[in-house]
């Protein structure tokens, strides 16, 4: 009984806010209306009896809502579901086609647009704290965001950047301080906003400006960790991050296949639409194509390579010596099978696709879940308008974030081999006297 | 408007807690969460901290008996005579003392045991915000949610100090120990952990909760972030040396004790609303005196040995090394006396750490008491007083560790800045384990470095 009063003074204030705030919140791109704009398929979820949901907050003008309605005209004969249908895959053909020309355009160009991604998501996550917990009496909140987003993102890709490229650095570059002293910068970066936001305390607000600390503090901490997870990803091989992403799509779209055309037994109250049929039929459809894609991916050496600076020719490693996990290795065939072929060909990282494909379509979906129940807690049906058909950024990256995690932790124990440069670093790094130390262990090493 | 919507909703938190002081008292008895202000038993400074006209604070919600109780309406009837002011600071003074000599005590049992109580003081420290929690947001009906909480503390240090083990002592492990597979998979046991929690999570949601849910699970995932990174970072902090733990801890200890003489004798002018019991004069008194005994302190601590050396492996003993080389920190230097002072001395002799402990003073005394307000800041947000009733005088376990928890922080990035030195025998370690191609090519780069 007491419980469900907090979330119903949340409802009174959204339908004030409808009443009240519509012009003021109007620039900000939150949920479309239901007016006939297509959403994600979680259409059914059940808005409170005689309540609006969240998604009835804002009415938007975008170009891309009078493409919509232009589009909407020309289709206006068809039955709605089928529109519906027709929206979400001419979108999805858009995303994809802007995956695989994102994914020519090479690594560093493929990790500033997860960055700027990365961005766009907190964005999202953010208004929609703004909006529910009602913060515009508080102006620190925003500008404390994004400037806690600037320092985790300045620290954690600083250190990156130093790991990986810290070599290159002469020392008498202007730079060179950044680098030395780069953990304490960020540490006192850090520490400034924390500051502030003590000092931001406000007497009668201070629930809520604590509620709204810890909500940025796990947004940064979800997003900014697996944008740099994939980022990290993309440095041992562009094949790590292109394969944990198609896996995903792949899940998704077959998922959704399946669902629309035998679905029947819903999976979870979280997300009504999703069945069963749809997240087994999803599941092994993903394991075929993905052991299939993998051996495909193996061949190219621009995408199994790490990236590598190559001193001698001033710029990145093109072409390198695949790590045996990306080399056609012959298996003889178990025993049942050997009346139709002796040995198998194949690449090793075909066997461990199959791990991939399995974490992508059993684990991934969570990740969907949880973003599911965050929309049902805070009463919304989408995170944004953006992208018709599927809502916001976030609604299309929720199951990456897991995935890319578990990418990250695959590589470090099954694939990740130390490189001579970063330990050529680190021998330089030492003082002469653990120099001369190490020499003398090295030698007494290879004696033996 | 809003403002009236805001009252209405802390409001709410109060019904809440009057509904539970008249249902549910009997349930939360067991439980050591705060005490009440009615028998006199005294608790932190911030006795003065605003409730609400009409609304009684948090701190009435829970009735409480203890030994420390007992012990203490003992004492209360012995100083019954005396002014509750003085009354109060005696208490405070004899349980400062208690914990500063258990302190040192606990200094001289060695790294091992301190890292442990670290541990465990970690764990308190979590218990006591986690009741918190679930008192506040009345979680009763959600019985998965302490399992959960406990669930991610235990799977982060799991992980954590597995990392840390395996980067210190890895090389230790021969390579048939039945420990092999746990050193190997770590990162990967660690994570699939983690996500057998967060799918339990995403399972145990229910209808009409989720809004509860999802704050319960990120208060959870902030107060781990918080004190297992700190914690962590001590236990780092102390594999760098003792001195690295001792010193930043007896800092902090130095500015509050500071801090409360300066202001008890000469506050007046007050420094923020969130305590309204600290003053300015005792913030600049206590930073002042904390610089003074950093200093020395610091050149009393480097003699010593067994503080200054890192935490290493030494394999002919086979135990931890007791003797090392100390770093150039750690070793007294000649400085020239700065121009005006040349009369009196030529030059004097310092450690170099002494000067860098003018940094880590200013730091303590300067930042470190936002560690403070950012916890009354939480406990005047949540309508509480103290965070537990476990230390007399003083509160519980976090009300003592706010500040150190930003201390530790700071003292390892400041360590890593200026003092970490790699270990030869880490990189050899590393260069066994590439292969033969990339350990040629290494060979191959060091032998062209060296020409040079």
């Amino acid at each position: 009984m007491s419980s469900s009063t907090p979330s119903g003074i949340y409802h009174r204030n959204i339908e004030n806010e409808n009443n009240i705030n519509q012009s003021q919140l109007s620039k900000s791109e939150t949920s479309p209306t239901g007016a006939g704009a297509p959403t994600t398929e979680d259409d059914d979820m059940e808005p409170l009896p005689s309540q609006p949901s969240g998604a009835h907050m804002i009415v938007e003008e975008s170009t891309i809502q009078t493409f919509m309605q232009y589009f909407d005209r020309l289709l206006i004969g068809l039955n709605p579901r089928w529109r519906n249908w027709i929206i979400r895959g001419i979108f999805s053909w858009v995303m994809i086609l802007g995956f695989a020309k994102l994914v020519s355009m090479g690594p560093l160009v493929v990790s500033i647009v997860v960055l700027l991604i990365q961005i766009k998501c907190f964005q999202e996550i953010i208004n929609i704290g703004y909006v529910v917990y009602k913060s515009h009496n508080l102006p620190w909140f925003r500008t404390l965001s994004w400037y806690f987003l600037f320092t985790s993102n300045y620290w954690l890709y600083g250190e990156s950047l130093i790991n990986h490229f810290g070599f290159m650095m002469h020392k008498h570059n202007f730079l060179q301080p950044l680098v030395t002293y780069h953990r304490m910068i960020g540490f006192l970066l850090y520490t400034s906003g924390f500051v502030g936001f003590v000092l931001s305390l406000k007497k009668t607000y201070y629930l809520k400006q604590f509620t709204l600390f810890g909500y940025t503090h796990i947004t940064l901490m979800i997003l900014v960790t697996s944008s740099h997870q994939m980022i990290q990803n993309i440095c041992e091989g562009m094949i790590w991050f292109i394969f944990p992403v198609s896996l995903i799509i792949c899940n998704d779209i077959m998922a959704y296949m399946f669902g629309f055309f035998y679905g029947r037994t819903p999976l979870t109250k979280l997300s009504p639409k999703k069945t069963w049929e749809g997240f087994i039929g999803g599941g092994v459809s993903t394991l075929i194509f993905g052991f299939i894609v993998a051996g495909i991916l193996s061949h190219y050496q621009f995408l199994v390579c790490p990236l590598e600076y190559d001193d001698e020719r001033m710029s990145l490693a093109t072409s390198c010596i695949p790590i045996p996990l990306f080399q056609k290795t012959i298996y003889t065939m178990p025993k049942p099978f050997s009346f139709f072929k002796r040995t198998l060909e194949l690449y090793p990282f075909q066997l461990h696709s199959l791990i991939l494909s399995l974490f992508a379509s059993s684990i991934g979906p969570f990740g969907g879940f949880f973003a599911s129940g965050f929309k049902r807690a805070f009463r919304i049906k989408d995170f944004a308008a953006t992208i018709p058909g599927h809502g916001g950024f976030m609604d299309r990256f929720d199951c990456q974030i897991i995935m890319a995690l578990f990418t990250n932790v695959y590589i470090s124990t099954f694939a990740r081999v130390a490189s001579p440069n970063k330990l050529l670093q680190q021998v330089l790094a030492l003082t002469p006297e653990n120099r001369e130390e190490f020499l003398r262990l090295l030698r007494n090493h290879f004696k033996e």
